[in-house]
């Protein structure tokens, strides 16, 4: 075996160490589960990065087949580019939130059932890493329910009676979703007798020449749009988000915001390119559909953002509105659109998970409360947690130097380029929604810096908590590589949306 | 705080609005957001009145659950104080107290909620149109020239038992063809253990002591395991032996015939919960604690995940793998799809009486 050969099999071998760790944390203590939990994760990075480099060399994905039997017969993962990149990012984002909530589960979070948050973490991970990777359908939903099953114990691990009121309704929600995503491959499957993702693409451009099926065709790949929008909380489907971010132990919340979202819009994205076919979505208009929903979403979000009273459900809502900004990229229906929803998806995972990092060191300082005005100086009792807060919001915003800039840049490019009438919706609402965006962001931002006036408040101590500031400063650096390197981002997700179809 | 005798002289003016918003004094919206009381329904006194007490509970929301563990092992178990420390009873009376007094109700709300139910059902009904539509356009139900009688499915059926040695191309199928979903498959009944661990496993003395004695309070001989009926007891002890057997039979020719690892399982769970529910927890619990899920979901879940790596593994580089199909029809053949099923049918086992007791008495 040569070793490009070896390098081949490193997809896997995430795939199944994220697995086989799950089951082992079960077994564990505690405090084991999360030196395993950490291990994994690590090693799963390495060997993501590895697979970049491998795939950005070679220049062309490559398909690895999951035993015996090649693909249509057997189960078949694909990687290229942008698959290795995600894969990566996601990892990075993963560990450093969970860093930054370590703290906290040994408060929120029953001592005998602390080794159960990392087996969830950890099939959450393979769950997600197999949503990267999958070439097969069927395979995809199999590990969406993991997923969604995971994200569930994440949020009510936390036993308050908030989180399990935020855990049913997340289910509920989410169960419409699988449910109307497991029918539209269920169609698909009956009109075109595939399951490989490939396939389904070759047999769905001869139907949409020949025009046979057309009905079916329509109404699977509309299930399946609304099943993922359902799942990633596309506005107006977005009821079950603010709890479940809200009140949920801060890992968890910064977890469901940054990565388990993302991931079904990657396997929409993946749907879209790889079973469906670009040009033949082009021409359902469902493109629109997101469009619009997308831009509402970017408004009514944010101004439910700004109506909170409640730190941490103002930041869900914001949630809401960068959910809103993906989908006016993919909406655009442009290759630039896709690009800005990708490089959105890597620097909203940057940010978001920031934000909710910092905002629980500084609402613990404040009296545990999450009240708005109780976080008057919050950044002078916690210094570190300011600054990201700072760092964060300015990047939610788009201030330059920050990678949410980058990505406002590139959906305004996108919208430019765009010639389809959707220019002027597109510069609008960017708009409206970053002015709204700046207002409740800014307006915490000060708060959090003007002077409570009360003499000798409790500081926390510069290092006392070590692996919470290593998690802050890390995602600080991300975003201002996201932000300032922005360029050789753009490239990679440009070579790997190119090689992903 | 709420000042609600300022509120109802004057509607302050929007220099005021931005002011309180500015400093966070206030929800500017109240009453608009979903959990959160009407300005002026009666409940929002009570909570006016009770917020000056502490103020992380200024709208209800923030008392956590450790002041009411607090109140509870402190053996408060009179209704008045429990209430006031459960925000969302305050919020529930507001709102219910709001619904009888439509007076004080906004017209929009009225509205909303007249028009709600219609618009729900009419949505509903366009749905279930549409997709009986969509379902007349599918291909018909198990015609040969469908689209999804193609080679995949011919391939299955002719090549199936010399390429996986199972006579049931099912199995083949699941375990042999297609094994990385099953592996998945397995993987999300692990984690709804997990998850219904995490949800009623009772982990704290406290609890259990609790749970102990409301079980004394409401035991009685038809409500607790052991029921003590002797149908029950009769019946079980001629079956649990038999449905067990069956179980066992089920899994081990999985590949020779009808059945297979989860099918099986669930026929043991079965059994497994039927013994519980003649002869109580306590006799059950020499057989199955806590300790055996551990040891078995652990044992089954890792061989199967090591035993389809080294399997994948080979495949996939297209080295020799030790893994023989052997001679289709023997109990010993098939290569990995007999000790796979084995493993499914015992997580799938594991997984059934799980949830039956962690949902009937919080732990084994």
């Amino acid at each position: 075996m040569t070793l490009n050969q070896f390098l081949q099999n490193l997809p896997f071998f995430s795939i199944m160490i994220a697995l086989i760790s799950g089951v082992v944390c079960s077994v564990l203590p505690g405090r084991a589960a999360k030196r395993v939990n950490a291990g994994v994760i690590v090693t799963v990075a390495a060997l993501s990065a590895v697979t970049l480099v491998y795939t950005l060399r070679t220049g062309t994905y490559f398909v690895y087949t999951m035993g015996h039997f090649p693909a249509p017969w057997g189960n078949e993962i694909r990687a290229g580019v942008l698959e290795a990149l995600t894969a990566l990012m996601f990892c990075i984002v993963m560990l450093l939130s969970l860093m930054g909530g370590y703290h906290k589960l040994d408060e929120e979070v029953e001592q005998s059932k602390v080794n159960y948050y990392y087996v969830l973490v950890n099939l959450l991970l393979t769950s997600l890493l197999a949503l990267i990777y999958t070439n097969d359908l069927f395979t995809a939903y199999v590990f969406v329910e993991i997923n969604t099953i995971a994200a569930c114990g994440l949020i009510m691990i936390r036993q308050i009676g908030r989180t399990i009121e935020a855990a049913v309704r997340y289910m509920i929600m989410n169960l419409l979703g699988s449910g109307l995503l497991l029918l539209g491959i269920c169609m698909m499957y009956g009109i075109t007798g595939h399951l490989l993702m490939s396939n389904i693409q070759e047999t769905v451009a001869q139907l949409a020449a020949s025009g046979e099926y057309h009905v079916p065709l329509l109404v699977s790949i509309a299930l399946m749009c609304v099943g993922l929008a359902i799942k990633s909380a596309l506005f107006p489907f977005h009821t079950w988000l603010p709890d479940a971010y809200g009140y949920s132990t801060i890992s968890s919340a910064a977890i469901l915001s940054s990565l388990v979202s993302k991931g079904y819009i990657f396997l929409l994205i993946k749907i879209i390119y790889r079973v469906v076919g670009y040009e033949v979505f082009q021409e359902t208009h469902i493109v629109n559909v997101f469009f619009v929903f997308g831009l509402a979403g970017m408004i009514f979000g944010s101004l439910n953002a700004i109506r909170e009273n409640d730190v941490r459900r103002m930041i869900a809502f914001s949630s809401i509105a960068q959910i809103g900004y993906i989908y006016m990229g993919i909406g655009l229906g442009s290759e630039a659109g896709m690009i800005a929803a990708l490089f959105h998806i890597f620097s909203h995972s940057a940010s978001k998970a920031l934000v909710f990092i910092s905002t629980i060191g500084m609402t613990d300082m404040s009296g545990y409360s999450r009240k708005f005005i109780r976080l008057t100086g919050a950044a002078y009792r916690n210094v570190i947690a300011g600054i990201g807060f700072t760092v964060a919001s300015l990047s939610m915003v788009g201030v330059p130097l920050f990678a949410g800039f980058i990505s406002k840049l590139l959906f305004a490019q996108a919208g430019v380029s765009n010639s389809e009438g959707k220019l002027l919706p597109t510069m609008i609402v960017l708009a409206v929604s970053t002015i709204l965006n700046a207002i409740y962001y800014l307006k915490t931002v000060i708060r959090i810096y003007v002077p409570s006036g009360i003499k000798d408040e409790p500081r926390t101590v510069w290092g006392a908590n070590r692996c919470y500031t290593a998690a802050i400063i890390g995602f600080v650096v991300l975003n201002f590589t996201l932000g300032i390197f922005s360029q050789p981002f753009v490239d990679m997700i440009t070579e790997g949306l190119s090689m992903f179809a | 705080m709420i000042d609600l005798d300022k509120e109802k002289a004057a509607r302050p003016s929007i220099k005021e609005r931005f002011h309180t918003w500015m400093e966070g004094e206030q929800d500017l919206y109240i009453g608009e957001l979903e959990m959160k009381p009407p300005k002026n329904a009666p409940g929002a006194d009570a909570k006016a009145k009770e917020a000056p007490r502490d103020d992380r509970n200024e709208s209800g929301q923030e008392i956590t659950s450790e002041k009411l563990k607090e109140a509870l092992s402190a053996g408060t178990e009179d209704p008045e104080q429990l209430r006031e420390l459960i925000p969302d009873t305050i919020v529930n009376m507001a709102e219910s107290s709001d619904r009888l007094n439509p007076v004080s109700r906004r017209p929009l709300k009225i509205m909303f909620d007249r028009v709600y139910p219609v618009l729900a059902t009419v949505m509903c009904i366009a749905i279930v149109v549409l997709l009986l539509v969509t379902v007349s356009w599918m291909p018909p139900f198990g015609s040969a020239d469908n689209p999804a009688s193609n080679e995949v499915a011919e391939r299955y059926i002719e090549q199936g038992l010399t390429e996986t040695g199972a006579v049931n191309i099912v199995s083949g199928m699941i375990l042999d063809y297609r094994a990385f979903d099953t592996l998945g498959e397995s993987n999300v009944l692990f984690i709804a253990t997990i998850a219904v661990m995490i949800l009623m496993r009772v982990d704290s003395k406290e609890e259990k002591e609790k749970l102990s004695r409301e079980e004394e309070i409401y035991t009685d001989e038809k409500t607790l395991e052991p029921k003590n009926d002797v149908i029950i007891k009769t019946v079980a002890f001629l079956l649990v032996p038999m449905l067990f057997i069956f179980g066992i039979y089920i899994i081990l020719c999985g590949h020779l015939g009808p059945g297979g690892g989860f099918s099986g399982g669930a026929v043991i769970g079965a059994s497994l919960i039927l013994y519980a529910n003649a002869f109580g927890f306590q006799r059950m619990g020499k057989l199955f604690t806590a300790k055996t899920y551990k040891v078995i979901s652990f044992c089954a879940l890792g061989f199967y995940a090591l035993a389809k790596s080294y399997s994948f593994f080979t495949g996939a580089n297209e080295l020799e793998s030790i893994i023989s199909t052997g001679v289709p029809g023997r109990i010993l053949s098939a290569g990995l799809i007999l000790p796979l099923n084995i493993c499914v049918g015992l997580v799938v086992a594991c997984t059934m009486y799980s949830f039956y007791v962690l949902f009937r008495k919080g732990g084994y």
